[in-house]
Formats: C-alpha cells, sequence, structure tokens
C-alpha cells in the first residue's frame, strides 16, 4: 500500500503483470474511490461550464460524459476532467485526485455566473469503481437491473447497483478496454466490493492494483495528469486537440493562449515502442545521435500486452514524426526507440 | 523464505555458487521479494572484467532498480540468455536462476562472504 491523494492505496494485489493480463484478457476491478467529484448544478451551470473547461459541452444531453481539460490563463492545463451529465442543469465532474482541492478552489474562483451555477465538492460522498475488460458487461449486467448492454460508450445511467440505491453506472474507462466506472454513495460503497468480487468469479474477476492501472493507460495511451499534461504545457503538445474547441462562442479560459502558442511550443508528446529489452523510465532524458537532450520521458514502463518498453515523451517538434528513432538514455546505456503512430495498445470496438 | 545451504552469500544480497575458478552468482530470496516483480535483467558482456564490488549488472523490477556487484574481481564467462525474455523467473526460482558466470581473480576474496546460516541471521535482522 501507498499513500496517495490522502488515500492508502493499492499498487499491486497479486501481480502487475498478471492484473495487467487479466483486464486485457477478461476483466478487472479497480478501486478508484480516490478520484474526487464536483457537483455543478443551476441555470448557468452548462455555460459556466463552457467558460472553464475545453470542450463542447452543450453537445451533450442528459446521460451523455465527455472528456474535457480545464486550463489555466496561460493555455496550461489545471485538470484533465470527465463531465457527466445528469439533466440539463445537473453535471458531476470527476477529477484526479491529486487536483481535487485545487480544481475545487478554481472552479469556485473562476465560476463566470455565481448567481447561476453552484459548485459543490462532493468528493466524499462518493466511492468509485472500475469494471474493465472485455467481460466487464457481464460482470456489471449481473450487479444491476440497468440494461448496460445497450449502454453506448461514454453514456451513463442512475439505478440500483450491487444493491445499492442511487448510483450512477456510466461505460467509461481508463485502461483501454470496455468497461464501466460506477459511481457509488460512499456509505454503502464497502458492501459493494465483495460482491462484484463474487459476481465477476465466473470470469476470474481481480482486483487490480496502481501499477496496472499504469501500465493499462500506458498502453492505451491516455495521458496522466502531471506526467504528459501540468500547469505549465498545453493540451495540444499532448495531442489533446479533439477535446481542444478553440472556436466555441465565447472560447474558454485559456483558448487565447492555446491558439497563440501553436507557434511557439517547440515539443510535443510522442507514444515510443522500444527496440530491444531496455525499459524507459520517467524522467529520463531523449537524446540524439550525439548525446544532446532533445526531450525527456514522461511516462515509462514495460508494457505486459506490448512486451517491450513503451513510454510518451515530450520531444522537440521536429523529430516527433512517426517512424523516427529516437535513443532514451536509461541509467547511461542507449535504448533505441520508435515513434509510433497514436498508442500501442487501440480500444476495441462497442460490443453494443 | 529459502537459502540453500550449498551456496555462499555476498552482504548485498548476491548468491554465489563456486566451482572450481568459476563462481555462479544471482539474487537471493531475499532480494527478490524486496524488489518484487521483476521486468528486465541489463547483464554484462561475455569478456568483460570487474573489480571486486563494481557494479556488475542491474535488476530491474516493476519497482525499483537494484544494482549486482561484482562478489570478487573476475572475467564474465556466461550470462543467462533465458532471462533476457523470462525475468520473471529470478522470483520463481532465484536460485535455478543464475545471472552470470565470473572466472575469479588470484586474489578473490570468496572468505569474505556468508554462510548460509550467517546470512539468514543477517536478513532476520534487517
Amino acid at each position: 500500500m501507498v499513500p496517495f491523494a490522502g488515500f492508502d492505496m493499492p499498487v499491486m494485489y497479486s501481480g502487475v503483470k498478471s492484473e495487467h493480463l487479466q483486464v486485457r484478457g477478461a476483466v478487472g476491478l479497480f478501486d478508484v474511490s480516490h478520484m474526487g467529484e464536483v457537483r455543478v448544478t443551476g441555470p448557468r451551470a452548462e455555460d459556466a461550464l463552457m467558460r472553464l473547461l475545453s470542450n463542447a459541452i452543450k453537445r451533450i444531453g442528459d446521460g451523455q460524459a465527455q472528456y474535457n481539460a480545464m486550463c489555466n490563463p496561460a493555455g496550461g492545463v489545471v485538470d484533465d476532467v470527465f463531465v457527466y451529465r445528469l439533466g440539463r442543469e445537473d453535471f458531476l465532474i470527476c477529477v484526479n485526485a491529486s487536483n481535487r482541492d485545487k480544481d475545487f478552489a478554481w472552479m469556485v474562483e473562476n465560476n463566470p455566473h455565481p448567481d447561476g451555477a453552484t459548485f459543490v465538492d462532493e468528493g466524499d460522498d462518493w466511492a468509485q469503481v472500475a469494471i474493465q475488460g472485455p467481460n466487464g458487461v457481464d460482470v456489471t449486467a449481473a450487479l444491476t437491473d440497468i440494461d448496460v448492454r445497450s449502454m453506448r460508450r461514454h453514456t451513463l445511467v442512475s439505478g440500483t447497483f450491487a444493491g445499492v440505491v442511487g448510483c450512477i453506472v456510466a461505460r467509461t474507462g481508463y485502461t483501454g478496454e470496455d468497461g464501466f466506472e460506477i459511481f457509488i454513495p460512499a456509505a454503502e460503497a464497502a458492501d459493494t466490493w465483495p460482491k462484484i468480487i463474487a459476481a465477476g468469479a465466473e470470469w476470474g474477476i481481480l482486483p487490480i492494483g496502481l501499477g496496472a492501472r499504469d501500465t493499462l493507460r500506458l498502453e492505451a495511451g491516455n495521458v496522466l495528469y502531471g506526467h504528459e499534461i501540468d500547469d505549465e504545457i498545453s493540451p495540444l503538445q499532448a495531442n489533446l486537440g479533439w477535446i481542444i474547441k478553440l472556436r466555441k462562442p465565447g472560447g474558454f479560459i485559456g483558448s487565447d493562449a492555446i491558439d497563440a502558442r501553436r507557434a511557439t511550443d517547440s515539443q510535443r508528446v510522442v507514444h515510443l515502442m522500444v527496440t530491444g529489452k531496455r525499459i524507459p523510465r520517467e524522467g529520463m532524458n531523449v537524446v540524439d545521435a550525439n548525446g544532446a537532450v532533445v526531450g525527456r520521458v514522461t511516462s515509462g514502463t514495460k508494457g505486459p500486452s506490448a512486451d517491450c518498453g513503451i513510454a510518451m515523451a515530450l520531444v522537440d517538434n521536429e523529430l516527433a514524426q512517426t517512424g523516427n528513432t529516437l535513443i532514451i538514455d536509461v541509467r547511461g546505456r542507449q535504448a533505441e526507440a520508435r515513434v509510433i503512430e497514436g498508442a500501442f495498445h487501440k480500444q476495441p470496438q462497442d460490443r453494443s | 523464505m529459502k537459502f540453500p545451504e550449498n551456496l555462499l552469500y555476498t552482504s548485498h544480497d548476491e548468491w554465489v555458487l563456486r566451482d572450481g575458478d568459476v563462481i555462479t552468482v544471482g539474487i537471493s530470496d531475499f532480494a527478490q521479494d524486496a524488489l518484487g516483480e521483476l521486468v528486465h535483467i541489463e547483464m554484462p558482456e561475455v569478456g568483460d572484467t570487474f573489480d571486486a564490488e563494481d557494479m556488475i549488472c542491474e535488476v530491474e523490477s516493476v519497482k525499483a532498480v537494484a544494482e549486482v556487484y561484482a562478489p570478487c574481481s573476475g572475467e564474465v564467462v556466461a550470462i543467462n540468455d533465458a532471462l533476457e525474455d523470462a525475468a520473471e523467473n529470478v522470483n520463481t526460482a532465484p536460485y535455478d536462476s543464475w545471472l552470470f558466470k565470473l572466472r575469479i581473480g588470484d586474489d578473490a576474496p570468496l572468505a569474505a562472504l556468508m554462510s548460509a546460516e550467517a546470512y539468514a541471521a543477517k536478513v532476520a535482522d534487517s
């Protein structure tokens, strides 16, 4: 167990590799109760989020979820968040645990419509589990009357889960697999864990720790706050252009700076696969043939499915083309790495 | 935790098996347990020479990188290639999964190594 954002978190239960492969091949269960939640309600809630967040919040309807960046005026990222629209004037925002206090303060301080949009920190009110993997839908279906099989990706339904009323079941996830994330009222959450384990026994469900959560997201190319994105890095540098709507009416906090920085930011995030057996780790330098530093590894590991070293790295733009070979300095030894298009692991198509 | 009687142990948690002037070196059950799941071993090359206490290879787990030191001076005469794709074998069978073999120099201070009993006592104290 390790302390993380005020929670004691399991790095692993049975082993990072076995847990990882279980999620890719069948189904795994994650306790992600450390994630923060902010509730936004009121007649101007949507307008407030349009200004605070980067994506087209107005394009999602009730029961839909959307990935967003919350940016600062300099074009850096305060946090990356998932927005769940519960109703026309009711949104739940899932934020990174380590940013919970910062995010809530930011939202309240920068709320453009304090008279019509109310922000409440509900982080202590919700527990959260993730059931991820190709059999995640089977396990989830066994625990609720909600017709989860007909839910599309990035949708949510409120209802009873594992006997607990008032849960939110969302077809979302961070692992690169199909699956569900379920918000459970915290007071009743502890009893749901053994129920999920029992319901998933048929598919060999395993509890999955932070270690495999990281290798899974890294293979899937999902950015992690504090690594590929932070208060300084522009979301466009981290390939998040698909959630950055620079032309939306009125813009959003940071949109002008993000636009301007397109001409000046000299580095961007690439996905790398290592040739050979060495393992890239966060903080290692990316160097050119003469040993000059041209970037740094932002996340690195041995991908259990990739079966080789994989990484994301922030490198000079001119070296970021797919197919380029870069060199990572692994404690004084060289590891050759190839820039790959997208991530190592592609999200399977929805089965619904 | 097992510490076979026929092996000798270093203060850095390597095990050593001597056969004439060649020693076989691995890491102890205690070391593999402390490191956790191994994912990579950075081997020396056959023909490399080392002095006693030189860093000779690295073992990398999901949570840490540990250095393996030469128990005495010598020349690498073999490395365990089988571990290149199966570093985790060191976790499951630390005493079958040797890392490298060293032809030892004349002044090899093998007497400084610990017996299984002495090593077990050291581990128990740590």
